[in-house]
């Protein structure tokens, strides 16, 4: 029976499908997708605060639509539209980046196409002075097995590690919003993430990485490696899964590369991040003047002790 | 030039309200001028006031300044809700406090370039920007806190850790070894708590409820990297 037919129970992916298709629009209102008549509106949760308001919202949804038009850049609440999130919000997509599930886009889910600037900012801000800190700390620790070890606060690895995670976290998401807005000819149905949607996403998967170096102070190599493994691990899968709807109707060459490259250069953070600031110690006492030439990030972790000065 | 007259109404209505009776018989002729001096005691006091600072004496000015200073000290080290810091910010004492926190962490003769605590410009720019960074975001966050009520205050919260920044360097005069650190931990600690309480009391009540942790996650951020400097600084 068509009525039947009609009646029938929707999934929840068909909103995520449709908020993908009309990337402007935001979650605040669910009068544009009102189904024909005789179904069943599912009730589309959109979290946060702003859940209670949707009975109210119908009139005011062209009034909405209309204030998509932001204000002009040089405005303070052009910027301050990308503030605007809750403690709860911010708590609930920091969940969604530490629990990536196949099939469940980061930004569909969790952002609901209101990227916000915050978690971004503050994450990488957190993330390179933790690993300044846990780098220093292991010195300390190490200091206390191996008293000829010198000690010194290295202030430096501050500005490295700063310049370090946000250039990354702001320069590859460019990259790759750029190369998915050139091939977007080819994709039919999905419009492609916007530049702060990317840059959103890629900040917070970084927020597995600073339990992961609290972690690495544990001096035991093995177990350094398995945390190391399990953050990247779960990161680069929540990267992926975010991507996959966009790749998925790409050419096969071009969406392997792309994910690939996209996992390989999060390795190569994570694995420079180990090296450079978790210097195993033993290398440190030997030779003073090592200091003095600027640390090579991969040459480190086999070192070749320092000849001694000829007498 | 008519007849100046007196009262809103007619004056010539035959029934005339008590008030105005007897004022429709005066004119002012325009032969007489109408002048003279109207002052008002309270006023002229205060513009006399105001006109001397200028040729107060430079201790004067000096000596009030530093009071003002002083009393904000005062309220950071035994933070009550009061309206003080905020009312009558000013940017000295951040100043003062900053510049000695960064003149005494700066690393003396260090014998390597690169290694070694922060450097004088370092220290300021990770106090200055930090607090201008903090205080942006608060503003972004929907916050109703002023740009310089909010770095007056996180200035004058940096005194509980410069108080512990002098502690430490008295305990290093000591005997180094394990009770030296425990000491310094332990001072570190509850100067980091204090400024951490204090700047809470003052900045808490300006931000959006569901947002009071968003704005204040930062100011942690900020005192523990202050604190760290401290901690680490070995002369």
């Amino acid at each position: 029976m068509a009525a039947a037919d009609e009646l029938a129970f929707h999934e929840f992916e068909e909103a995520t499908n449709l908020l993908a298709e009309t990337p402007n629009v935001t979650t605040v209102s669910r009068s544009d997708q009102r189904p024909p008549e005789g179904h069943v509106a599912v009730a589309v949760d959109p979290g946060g605060s702003y859940g209670a308001e949707d009975e109210v919202e119908s009139d005011k949804t062209a009034l909405l639509q209309e204030q998509q038009q932001q204000p002009g850049f040089w405005t303070f609440s052009y910027y301050q539209s990308f503030f605007d999130v809750d403690t709860s919000q911010v708590l609930d997509r920091i969940k969604g980046s530490l629990l990536p599930r196949p099939g469940h886009s980061f930004v569909r889910h969790h952002l609901r196409n209101r990227p916000d600037l915050y978690g971004p900012f503050w994450i990488c801000a957190t993330l390179a002075f933790v690993l300044a800190i846990t780098g220093n700390l292991t010195v300390v620790l190490a200091q206390r097995t191996d008293p000829s070890i010198h000690y010194s606060p290295q202030f430096h690895k501050v500005t490295v590690a700063g310049i370090t995670i946000y250039c990354y976290a702001w320069l590859v998401p460019l990259a790759l919003w750029a190369f998915l807005q050139w091939r977007k000819g080819v994709r039919e149905r999905m419009g492609p993430y916007t530049f702060l949607e990317t840059v959103c996403f890629y900040g917070y998967s970084l927020f597995i990485f600073i339990p992961t170096v609290v972690l690495w102070l544990i001096p035991v190599p093995w177990l350094q490696w398995l945390f190391g493994a399990l953050a990247l691990a779960l990161s680069a899968a929540g990267l992926v899964f975010t991507l996959w709807p966009i790749v998925r109707e790409d050419t096969r060459l071009v969406a392997s590369v792309l994910l690939s490259a996209v996992v390989l250069l999060h390795a190569l953070l994570a694995m420079g991040c180990k090296f450079y600031f978790f210097q195993p110690l033993p290398l440190e006492h030997m030779a003073p003047t090592h200091q003095n030439t600027p640390p090579h990030p991969h040459g480190v972790l086999t070192p070749t002790p320092p000849r001694p000065t000829t007498a | 030039m008519a007849e100046a007259a007196e009262s809103p109404g007619d004056p010539r209505t035959t029934s005339p309200r008590p008030l105005f009776a007897g004022l429709s018989e005066i004119s002012i002729s325009q032969d007489i001028p109408v002048e003279g001096e109207i002052t008002i005691p309270m006023r002229s006091r205060i513009r006399e006031f105001d006109s001397s600072t200028l040729n107060e004496s430079v201790q004067n000015t000096i000596m009030r300044d530093l009071k003002a200073v002083g009393k904000k000290f005062m309220h950071v080290l035994y933070p009550r809700k009061s309206n003080t810091l905020l009312r009558d910010w000013d940017l000295w004492g951040p100043l003062v406090l900053c510049v000695t926190l960064a003149l005494m962490l700066q690393r003396g003769s260090a014998d390597n370039e690169n290694d070694g605590g922060p450097q004088f410009a370092e220290v300021f720019v990770i106090i200055w920007f930090g607090a201008v960074t903090i205080t942006l975001n608060s503003k972004l966050l929907g916050g109703n806190i002023s740009f310089f009520q909010s770095l007056c205050v996180l200035g004058y919260c940096i005194l509980p850790l410069t108080v512990a920044l002098l502690v430490c360097r008295l305990v290093l005069l000591a005997k180094p070894g394990p009770i030296n650190f425990i000491v310094r931990l332990f001072v570190v600690i509850v100067m980091f708590a204090w400024s951490i309480v204090a700047s809470t009391a003052f900045l808490a009540d300006s931000q959006p409820p569901n947002r009071k942790a968003l704005a204040i996650y930062p100011v942690f951020l900020f005192y523990f990297v202050i604190s760290w400097m401290i901690l680490t600084f070995a002369p």
